[in-house]
C-alpha cells in the first residue's frame, strides 16, 4: 500500500452515482446535425479549412489550430458542410460563435486514417505533431491542448506521471465506466505519454475508493501489462480531490506554490479520458471526434453513459433519453458543483463536456436566497486551498481588488465547497468568479492603457522633434538672408566709400545698369509676342480640331487657350508697367545717367532690400491699398502729361489719353478688390479661428471641450436641437465644399455628394 | 584614565561635544542620502497617469492624459475624465485620500461600452486629416490613398469624426468577446431578502401603488 497524503477542506456532498452506472457505455441515433464550435479548448479559437456545401468524410478535418495553443477539429461523421455561422455554444455566458454545422449523410463513412502499430519507432516531434493533429486536448473540464502539456519545456525533468481518475465530483461517471472497460488502453496511453516525458519513473493512478469495479479493471490491466512503473492508488472520498493541485498532494505530498505548475516539480497531470484519446490517436490514427459522457438526472428515463460524437446537440442526447421536462427545469453541463445551466437545449457535446444533468426541481432544488454572512467559518473549514472565503466575499463585495489579490484569490480552484457549506446559502464561488473576470479584465486594460500612452508619448516625442527640425532649418535660412544682406550691404558701401578713388568702375557700372532697361524691355516685348503667337497656334489648333473631330479634345484645347491668354495678359501687363516706370523715370528731370551717378550710391542697396522687405511685411489689404495709391500717383502723372501734351499739340495726346483712360479703370477696379478684401478681413476675424492649425488634435479637443460644455447644460430637447443645428452646419459646408469641389472639376465630386447625402439623410432622421 | 576624568569633571560640556558629534554624523547620513537617492520627477503624476485610461481624448480639457494628472498633482478636481467613469474617479479618490465626486457631466458622459473608430473605406479620399488628429497613431495611409483604423491601437477618443471631410468615419461600439466574458457579481443580501416570499409581494404592492398613481 503506498502512502497517501491528507489535503486541508473539502466536502462530502451525496455521491449521486449508481444511477449512471448500471448499464454498459452505450451509443444513440445520429443526431440530425453536428454543430462544431470552432473553441472547444483553452486558447485560440480553430480556424475553418472547409466550405459550405463540401463533403466531408468521418475523422477528416474540418478546422486547423490557429497558432501554438489551440487544437485541430474534425468531422464526426461523414456528411455535408451545410453551414459555418455563429451559433449558440456550450459555455456559460451562452454567447454566440463561430461553429461549423455538418448535415450527416448516416453511412458515417471513415476518412481514410494513418495508424501507427510501433510507435516508438516515430519521433517525439512526430508524436507530438500527431497529437495536435489529432485534436486531443484535456478531458477532464479544462480542455487544454495535450501536445503542449505532453511536451514540457526542456529544463524540467518529468519523474511522475499521475492519471486522474478520481472523478470526484457526484452524478459523473463517465471516468469510471472508462476505467472498467477501457482500462487496458487507459494504461497505453499512459506509457505512450511516458515515452513522450522520456524520465518517468512511476506512473501513480488515482482513484477515488467510491470506484470499488474501477480500481479492480485497472489493477487487473497493470498486472497484465507488467510495468513495474504503474500504481493503481486509491484514496478516500473527498470533494475535490480530483483537482490537479489536490491529486498531486494526495499522492506525492507536495503542494505546487502559488501561481506555479506541476512541471516545476517533476509532475504532469492526464486525464484517462485524454490517455485513452492519445492512444487512438496514435496507433489507431482516430482523431478525437467521440467521447464518453454521463447522462443523468430524474427527469430521464434511461440514466447512463454514452460514447456520443462531438457536436451532438444536447437537446437531441435528452430526447434519446426520454427526457420529460419538469417545472423550473434545469439542464446542467458538467456537475452540480462545477457545472453551469445551459438555457438553450440546442448546444453541442464539446469535447470538455462530461456530463450532461437534467435533474427534476426535487433532485436538485433551486438555490435559496441568500442571507447575511453570520462569519461561521465554515466556508474556511471546507476550502480545500486553505484560503480565507469569507474576507475574500467581503473584498469582492467591496471590489477590493488589492486586498483580493493579497489574500490569494488566483488560488481558488473554484470547487463550490464553500458555497455548498454556506448555512446562509450565499454563492460564495460566485463572486470569486466574477471578482476574478473583473481583475482579468482590469489588467487587459491596464495593458491596452500602457501601451496607448507609450503610443501617445512616442508621437509627442516625434511632433517635438520635428519641430524643432522645421524651428532649425527656418533658422538657419534665416541666418542664410541675413548674411546675403550684409554681403550685399556691404558691397553696395564700398563703391560709396571709394567714390573717389574709384568714378571710373561705378560710372562704368552705372551704365551697365542703365543699359538694363532697354534690354529688359526688349526681353517681355519678346515674352509677350511669344505668348501672343502660341495664342493664336492654340486657336487654330482648336478650329481644327472642332473640324475634324467634332472637337473632342475641344475641353483640353479650350483650357489650353485660356491659358495662353493668361500668358499674354500676364505679359502685357509686365511690359504695361515697365514701360510706365521707364516713363516716369525719363520724364523726370536729368537723364537716367546723370542721376544715377549723382544720387548717393549706398542709398541703391537700401532701395533693392527695403521695398521687397516692405512688399513681404505687408498683408494683402496693405498691398492692395499700396497699388491703389500707385496708381493714383500714376494717374495724376498721366493726366498732366495728357494736359501738356494737348496744350503743345503734340501727336502723342491721343495716346496718352487712352493711357489716362487705362489707369482710371485700373484704380476703380483696384478699389473694388480693396474694398472685397476689407470686407473679408472682418467677416474672418468675426469668425472663430483655431489658432494653431498646425495641430489639429488641439483644435478638435478645443472644439470638443466647448461642445461637451455647451451639452452639459442642455436637456435633451435643446440637445437635438444643437444636433440638427450642428448637423445643418456640417450641411452647409459640405455643400460648399461640393460646390467648390464641381467648379474644380475635382476627382472627388462624387464622395463629396455622398458625403452631403448621408448628412441629409441624418438630418430627415433627427428630425 | 586621563580623558574619563575629564568627561567626569565636565559632564556638561561632554554631552554637548557628544550631542554635538552625534548631530554631525546623521547629519552628513541624511544629506548623503538626500543626495544619493533623489526622486527625479513628481512620482504622484506617474501614478494619477498610471491611473487615467490613457484615451488622450482631451475631454478633460487638456491636451492628453499626462498634462491632466499634472493638473490633479496641482489640485485639479479629478472628476472630469469620462472614459475612465466612476471607476477611473474611485481609483483616484483611494490614490489622493480625498472623497470620490460623481463624474463632471459637462465633461462628457460614460459610455458603458467602449468604442473604436471605423472608416468607411470605398468613401474615403485619403485627406490624412483623421492621421493628422489621431493621438495615438492609430490611423494608417497615406495622402490620396485609403484610411484604416488598426483596431488593437484606437482607443476611441473621437477625435478623428470631427475633422472628416467626407463624414466616413464611424465610432462603433465593440462588442464584448467571448475570451473577455465573466461571471457576474451576485446580487447582494438585502435585508428584505431573509424571507422569499416577502419580496415578490414587496414587488407586488411597488407595482400596485406605482399604477395607481398612474391611474
Amino acid at each position: 500500500m503506498r502512502q497517501i497524503w491528507e489535503t486541508p477542506g473539502g466536502i462530502h456532498p451525496e455521491q449521486n452515482k449508481h444511477q449512471s452506472t448500471g448499464e454498459q457505455i452505450g451509443t444513440i441515433a445520429m443526431p440530425p446535425e453536428i454543430i462544431l464550435p470552432m473553441g472547444q479548448h483553452i486558447g485560440a479559437p480553430a480556424t475553418p479549412i472547409v466550405e459550405v456545401g463540401q463533403t466531408v468524410l468521418k475523422g477528416e478535418c474540418v478546422a486547423k489550430p490557429e497558432g501554438f495553443f489551440s487544437a485541430a477539429i474534425h468531422a464526426s461523421t461523414s456528411g455535408t458542410i451545410s453551414a459555418i455561422e455563429e451559433r449558440t455554444i456550450t459555455h456559460p455566458s451562452g454567447m454566440r460563435a463561430l461553429c461549423v454545422i455538418i448535415k450527416p449523410d448516416g453511412k458515417d463513412t471513415w476518412a481514410p486514417l494513418n495508424p501507427c502499430d510501433d510507435y516508438t519507432q516515430l519521433s517525439k516531434d512526430e508524436i507530438l505533431e500527431r497529437i495536435r493533429n489529432a485534436g486531443i486536448v484535456g478531458m477532464g473540464g479544462a480542455g487544454f491542448p495535450t501536445a503542449i502539456k505532453a511536451n514540457p519545456k526542456s529544463n524540467r525533468k518529468i519523474t511522475t506521471l499521475i492519471l486522474n481518475g478520481t472523478e470526484c465530483e457526484p452524478y459523473i461517471t463517465a471516468d469510471d465506466m472508462l476505467m472498467r472497460e477501457r482500462a487496458d488502453e487507459i494504461l497505453l496511453g499512459a506509457q505512450l505519454f511516458c515515452h513522450l516525458l522520456t524520465d518517468v519513473n512511476e506512473i501513480l493512478i488515482g482513484i477515488e475508493d467510491n470506484k470499488p469495479e474501477a480500481i479492480a479493471a485497472m489493477q487487473a490491466a497493470a498486472n497484465a501489462l507488467n510495468d513495474e512503473r504503474i500504481h493503481v492508488v486509491s484514496f478516500p472520498t473527498k470533494y475535490p480531490s480530483g483537482g490537479e493541485k489536490q491529486l498531486i498532494q494526495i499522492l506525492t505530498g507536495k503542494e505546487i506554490p502559488s501561481g506555479g505548475l506541476p512541471a516545476q516539480l517533476g509532475i504532469v497531470v492526464q486525464n484517462i479520458g485524454t490517455a485513452v484519446a492519445c492512444h487512438r490517436a496514435i496507433v489507431h490514427g482516430e482523431p478525437l471526434i467521440s467521447r464518453v459522457t454521463t447522462v443523468v438526472g430524474q427527469t430521464l428515463e434511461k440514466q447512463r453513459n454514452i460514447n456520443v460524437l462531438m457536436g451532438t446537440p444536447i437537446g437531441f442526447v435528452l430526447q434519446e433519453h426520454g427526457f420529460v421536462s419538469d417545472y423550473k427545469q434545469r439542464i446542467i453541463v458538467g456537475g452540480p458543483m462545477m457545472g453551469f445551466a445551459a438555457d438553450n437545449q440546442n448546444v453541442p457535446i464539446i469535447k470538455t463536456t462530461n456530463c450532461i444533468l437534467a435533474p427534476s426541481t426535487k433532485e436538485l432544488p433551486l438555490p435559496a436566497p441568500a442571507q447575511p454572512c453570520i462569519r461561521c467559518g465554515m466556508c474556511e473549514q471546507a476550502c480545500p486551498a486553505s484560503l480565507l472565503p469569507q474576507q475574500l466575499y467581503w473584498f469582492s463585495r467591496s471590489e477590493d481588488v488589492e486586498k483580493l489579490e493579497e489574500h490569494n484569490l488566483f488560488d481558488c480552484i473554484e470547487c463550490g465547497a464553500c458555497s455548498y457549506v454556506c448555512p446562509s446559502n450565499i454563492p460564495l464561488v460566485q463572486y470569486y468568479r466574477a471578482s476574478k473576470g473583473t481583475i482579468k479584465l482590469q489588467r487587459e486594460e491596464k495593458a491596452k492603457s500602457d501601451h496607448a500612452r507609450l503610443r501617445f508619448e512616442q508621437r509627442q516625442e516625434r511632433i517635438v522633434k520635428a519641430e524643432a527640425e522645421k524651428e532649425a532649418k527656418r533658422e538657419a535660412r534665416k541666418q542664410a538672408a541675413l548674411e546675403a544682406k550684409k554681403l550685399m550691404a556691404e558691397k553696395a558701401a564700398q563703391p560709396a566709400n571709394g567714390e573717389t578713388e574709384n568714378t571710373t568702375n561705378a560710372v562704368d557700372k552705372t551704365a551697365s545698369k542703365v543699359v538694363d532697361p532697354v534690354t529688359q524691355k526688349a526681353k517681355l516685348t519678346r515674352a509677350l509676342t511669344s505668348a501672343q503667337s502660341r495664342l493664336e497656334r492654340a486657336n487654330a489648333q482648336l478650329q481644327t480640331n472642332i473640324d475634324e473631330d467634332n472637337g473632342s479634345r475641344k475641353d483640353a484645347l479650350q483650357s489650353k487657350i485660356k491659358q495662353a491668354e493668361l500668358k499674354v495678359n500676364d505679359a502685357q501687363n509686365k511690359l504695361d508697367a515697365f514701360n510706365k516706370e521707364h516713363d516716369i523715370s525719363s520724364s523726370e528731370p536729368g537723364t537716367p545717367q546723370a542721376k544715377n551717378s549723382s544720387a548717393p550710391s549706398n542709398d541703391k542697396g537700401k532701395d533693392a532690400t527695403s521695398p521687397a522687405l516692405k512688399k513681404m511685411a505687408m498683408s494683402d489689404a496693405e498691398k492692395q491699398a499700396a497699388a491703389v495709391a500707385s496708381i493714383e500717383k500714376r494717374l495724376g502723372v498721366a493726366t498732366q502729361k495728357y494736359k501738356e501734351a494737348q496744350e503743345a499739340n503734340t501727336p502723342t495726346a491721343d495716346a496718352l489719353k487712352l493711357g489716362v483712360e487705362k489707369l482710371e479703370q485700373k484704380l476703380s477696379d483696384a478699389k473694388a478688390v480693396l474694398a472685397q478684401q476689407a470686407n473679408d478681413v472682418s467677416a474672418n476675424t468675426t469668425q472663430p479661428v483655431s489658432k494653431n492649425e498646425a495641430d489639429a488634435a488641439l483644435g478638435a479637443i478645443e472644439r470638443a471641450q466647448a461642445k461637451a460644455k455647451a451639452k452639459a447644460a442642455m436637456t435633451d430637447d435643446e440637445k437635438k436641437q444643437d444636433q440638427i443645428a450642428s448637423l445643418k452646419k456640417r450641411i452647409d459646408k459640405a455643400k460648399t465644399r461640393l460646390n467648390k469641389a464641381k467648379d474644380e472639376n475635382d476627382d472627388n465630386i462624387a464622395a463629396f455628394e455622398n458625403a452631403y447625402n448621408k448628412l441629409q439623410d441624418k438630418l430627415t432622421q433627427i428630425s | 584614565m586621563a580623558a574619563l576624568e575629564l568627561i567626569l569633571n565636565n559632564p556638561i560640556i561632554s554631552a554637548l561635544v557628544a550631542l554635538g558629534a552625534l548631530a554631525a554624523v546623521f547629519g552628513a547620513v541624511l544629506g548623503f542620502a538626500a543626495v544619493k537617492f533623489k526622486v527625479e520627477g513628481d512620482p504622484l503624476v506617474e501614478q494619477i497617469d498610471a491611473l487615467l485610461p490613457q484615451t488622450q481624448c482631451g475631454q478633460c480639457g487638456f491636451p492628453g492624459c499626462k498634462p491632466y494628472a499634472q493638473s490633479i498633482a496641482d489640485g485639479d478636481s479629478i472628476n472630469k475624465c469620462p472614459p475612465g467613469g466612476q471607476t477611473t474617479i474611485n481609483e483616484l479618490a483611494d490614490l489622493l485620500g480625498v472623497d470620490a465626486p460623481e463624474l463632471d457631466e459637462e465633461h462628457g458622459e460614460e459610455s458603458a461600452l467602449p468604442k473604436v473608430a471605423f472608416i468607411r473605406e470605398d468613401e474615403c479620399i485619403g485627406c490624412t486629416k483623421c492621421i493628422q488628429a489621431c493621438p495615438v497613431d492609430a490611423i494608417l495611409g497615406a495622402a490620396k490613398q485609403m484610411h484604416t483604423v488598426i483596431t488593437s491601437e484606437c482607443t476611441g477618443c473621437d477625435l478623428c469624426v470631427e475633422p472628416c471631410p467626407v463624414d466616413c468615419i464611424d465610432m462603433l461600439t465593440v462588442e464584448p468577446e467571448l475570451h473577455q466574458w465573466h461571471w457576474a457579481q451576485p446580487k447582494g443580501v438585502a435585508a428584505s431578502n431573509i424571507i422569499a416570499t416577502d419580496k415578490t409581494v414587496a414587488t407586488d404592492k411597488t407595482t400596485a401603488t406605482e399604477e395607481e398613481t398612474a391611474a
